[in-house]
């Protein structure tokens, strides 16, 4: 166990930003609202996930809603807290450790508000090791775990809690809840026992994102290449140096779904990329050649500060480098390929590890 | 033919020019004075010596007063800050500003129920008792100015307005800035640039009087327009209200300058200065704009300001004896004491420049015998990083013009293969001249519901708002043009629900624009 203060979360908020994989959402918002909460209740507790009983309850918190709607209506750590005490009203178990759904984006920090104010400690461990855009892309379906039962708490006092017969239904359910309820809620999801959890979940994302981030403020201090020390940190791979030319958004069942088209700067000059995304970032492509597909995770980093720049907001006449990293191991197995690969997003693609393809890059 | 006049008053100098249509008449660059009233009458004075005042038909001025007094935390008013949410509420106004500029502006925070959903419909009810509550609290505190904000302002300003009544009905006596007015979309953002434009307008009213008092001393009666951060202009009176808007005029002023001394429309701006060059991107005649959260004084901003690189490259910039290093180190504003070519014994950029022939400033003779090999390194080096800072700045491959404006500009002329150089006449005056160029702009920047409607109806209906609000700014209905626009789907919604869109429109104003077809 040891004791994340202020410090330890600005590093991990620039780190989740890489890990969100260009989604997940701002985690700024996500950062204050922590912040705040440790200012006022002290630091938080983060535990190994091998520190987690067997026997002890376990369960995702997590923000639900859209990411324009966060910077306005901004979250409260009424819900973040509260959410945990109505699923245990619910289900009538006692709940001792929390972690994030995902640790990237706004959700790799949400967690620490919940355990600020409740004391119930943060485990270092993630149902993604990324972000993604739905519920059930969690690594826990992969082993037949449910997202019920949920409950979901917005800032009107609504509660809804819930029972599903597939994720899907959850996600669905869910979904059309946060809607009615103005695009934002606080919610609890996928409990499971601390045994469940060391099968299921992905270890270390907290931890991961906290290296990556005080390797980006490092570098900027000491002015050497943030972009290099995030590669170094997660043994990723340099997809392009290049400027933004085009961006092209539109809405498809409420995903952000386009294209970024970027030409070479410096040691690329002359090769173009195309990088797809809905939500997160999930194809690129080098001179027609697919060089990173998800489950990998692609980003923008902004070429002197290390800067991520999500896809939400990546846009004409940004600098940036395009970087691939290797997605946890739970996602490349034949089960993470089908849930989380190019063609659960409809592309044609077969999965190549972006080490793999690392070679094409140089070639 | 009706005259125009345009001031820069910069933090070094204040630049003054005197325009017929698109001609520069006269031109001057005076210090700026610590009372900068008397800097400006000195400018003008020089610049009017040839000119009859009763032709001048409007004056321009962009100034640093306001960005200034938030840098350094100085002249600032304290401001209570209301905003409609829902109580209680965890991030509060000012949650992410320094202590010491919050310790400066702090007068005291108030939640009341109130606000709006991302659509439009209610979050609460407007807590009408509550507000009346709160203003008599800051009555009782003796602070003057308000900060009201509200939840989705951008998209349903009622509460806002309503609210502001209320406060008015209580307050007579107090300002109140609405956010729906100042920002864009991004509660604790817009609730920032309110605060500081509240805490501003007791300085705003004393520098609008003072710059109003010059330019009556001077003899010119002509109206009084101030430059905007996005290269439009809004009224002098205007300013008195919304002095937020003029913080980052500079670096626009510059590169609007450069775009019209030089009729290029795509470019890269090169302004260089004493200490630093600052390179922008012109793109339609107007600056690009960053992308990324900008702050100012540690306050984290969503306003349009120009993407402007700036490196460690001015005419007072050091060089080494061999040539072998170039800055970062510079000598600012004593370069008229301290360079060579002036009398001085540091090595400057500007005696690199002189002995490369670049420029005839001072005395040439005086670096007439730097080894040719100290100059020929010291100019790699600089152009070695001029073209690196050029190609971040260009948005594609092809090749652009590059515009070279600001006093330094001429020196980069010695610069060895830098490709398409243009440095116009009167460089040295561009940011003036930008002043006085400025158009009148109108902007739409909300969250539309799709429910009912489509995408492309919704954008036909904001260009057309901003359209309506350029012409009504004083833009040429003729001439006005759509200059960004943007819209962006909000996800995690199914079916498309609501999309943020983003329409600026400007135009120039109509006086000149009759001038500039009668020519």
């Amino acid at each position: 166990m040891r004791l994340i203060d202020e410090a330890a979360l600005a590093d991990i908020t620039l780190g989740s930003t890489v890990l969100g994989s260009g989604g997940g959402g701002d985690p700024y918002i996500g950062m204050l609202l922590a912040r705040e909460a440790i200012r006022r209740h002290g630091p938080v507790p983060l535990v190994d996930l091998d520190e987690v009983p067997g026997d002890a309850n376990i369960v995702f918190i997590a923000g639900l809603g859209a990411p324009g709607v966060l910077v306005e209506k901004l979250p409260r750590e009424n819900e973040y807290a509260g959410v945990l005490r109505e699923l245990e009203r619910f289900t009538g178990q006692t709940y001792s450790y929390i972690c994030p759904a995902e640790a990237g984006g706004f959700n790799g920090v949400t967690p620490f508000t919940t355990s600020a104010v409740t004391g119930v400690p943060v485990v270092d461990a993630d149902g993604m090791g990324r972000a993604f855009p739905e519920l059930q892309l969690v690594t826990p379906t992969l082993y037949g775990g449910r997202a019920t039962p949920l409950t979901m708490v917005d800032e009107h006092g609504n509660v809804m809690s819930l029972e599903s017969p597939t994720n899907a239904w959850s996600e669905a359910y869910v979904r059309a809840a946060v809607v009615a309820s103005g695009a934002h809620g606080a919610i609890a999801v996928y409990p499971m026992t601390g045994a469940e959890a060391k099968e299921r979940l992905i270890r270390g994302p907290i931890t991961l994102a906290e290296e990556i981030g005080r390797a980006i403020r490092e570098a900027r201090a000491a002015h050497t290449s943030p972009v290099e020390a995030v590669l170094a940190k997660q043994g990723g791979v340099l997809l392009l140096t290049g400027k933004v030319e085009e961006v092209e958004r539109k809405n498809e069942g409420g995903w952000t779904v386009g294209k970024a088209r970027l030409s070479g700067l410096d040691d690329d000059r002359g090769r173009r990329m195309t990088v797809d995304f809905q939500n997160e970032y999930l194809i690129a492509e080098r001179d027609g050649r697919v060089v990173a597909t998800s489950p990998d995770l692609i980003m923008t980093l902004e070429i002197d500060s290390g800067e991520p720049i999500p896809a939400e907001e990546i846009r004409y006449g940004y600098r940036v480098a395009v970087v691939g990293l290797p997605c946890d191991p739970h996602w490349r197995t034949e089960a993470g390929i089908e849930i989380a690969g190019p063609r659960h997003f409809g592309y044609d693609i077969d999965y190549r590890p972006v080490e793999e393809t690392a070679g094409d890059v140089r070639a | 033919m009706p005259l125009r006049i345009g001031i820069d008053v910069g933090g070094t100098n204040t630049d003054a020019v005197v325009l017929d249509g698109s001609r520069v008449v006269a031109a001057t660059k005076a210090p700026t004075s610590k009372d900068v009233t008397s800097g400006i009458l000195a400018a003008l004075t020089e610049v009017l010596g040839a000119v009859d005042t009763g032709e001048v038909a409007s004056v321009f001025i962009g100034t640093t007063h306001f960005i200034n007094a938030i840098a350094q935390g100085r002249d600032l008013g304290r401001v209570a800050v209301v905003r409609l949410a829902t109580p209680p509420q965890s991030l509060l106004p000012m949650i992410d500003w320094p202590d010491r500029l919050r310790e400066v502006v702090d007068g005291g925070v108030y939640v009341c129920a109130g606000g709006a959903q991302f659509d439009g419909s209610p979050l609460n009810e407007l807590d009408e008792a509550g507000l009346r509550q709160a203003a008599k609290q800051i009555g009782a505190s003796g602070v003057r100015h308000i900060a009201l904000s509200s939840v989705f302002s951008t998209v349903n300003p009622e509460p806002e307005i309503r609210a502001e009544e209320i406060l008015r009905e209580e307050l007579p006596e107090v300002s109140i800035t609405r956010s729906a007015l100042v920002g864009r979309n991004g509660l604790l953002e817009r609730e920032s640039a309110t605060i500081l434009n509240a805490a501003l307008l007791d300085l705003a009213g004393s520098v609008i009087d003072g710059l109003e008092a010059a330019v009556a001393s001077a003899g010119i009666s002509a109206t009084i327009s101030l430059s905007q951060n996005d290269g439009t202009v809004m009224p002098l009176d205007r300013a008195r209200t919304f002095p937020i808007f003029t913080i980052a005029s500079g670096p626009t002023n510059s590169i609007r300058g450069a775009a019209l001394l030089t009729g290029i429309d795509h470019g890269v701006v090169v302004d260089v200065g004493g200490t630093t060059s600052d390179v922008g991107m012109l793109h339609h005649g107007f600056p690009r704009e960053s992308t990324v959260a900008m702050s100012f004084a540690g306050v984290r901003s969503n306003f349009r300001i120009p993407d402007v690189l700036s490196l460690a490259l001015g005419g007072g910039t050091h060089i080494a004896e061999d040539g072998s290093a170039v800055g970062p180190e510079s000598v600012g504003h004593r370069i008229t004491t301290e360079a060579r070519v002036f009398g001085g014994d540091t090595l400057t950029f500007t005696d690199v420049a002189v002995a490369a022939g670049a420029a005839q400033v001072g005395d040439p003779a005086a670096v007439s015998g730097l080894p040719a090999d100290t100059v020929r390194r010291a100019l790699g080096i600089a152009t070695e990083r001029l073209v690196r800072a050029i190609d971040k700045a260009k948005l594609t491959v092809a090749d652009i013009p590059v515009i070279l404006v600001g006093g330094g500009g001429p020196l980069l002329a010695a610069l060895p293969d830098l490709g398409d150089v243009v440095i116009p006449d009167h460089a040295g005056v561009a940011n003036a001249v930008g002043a006085a160029f400025a158009e009148a702009g109108g902007e739409v920047d909300r969250i539309y519901s799709l429910s009912g409607t489509t995408r492309a109806e919704v954008l036909e209906s904001a260009t057309a708002e901003a359209v309506a609000r350029a012409v009504e700014a004083g833009a040429d209905p003729e001439a006005v043009r759509i200059v960004d626009t943007e819209d962006v789907p909000l996800t995690h919604l199914p079916g498309g629900g609501a999309v943020h869109v983003r329409v600026k429109a400007a135009g120039p104003f109509r006086t000149l624009a009759t001038t500039l077809k009668g020519q």
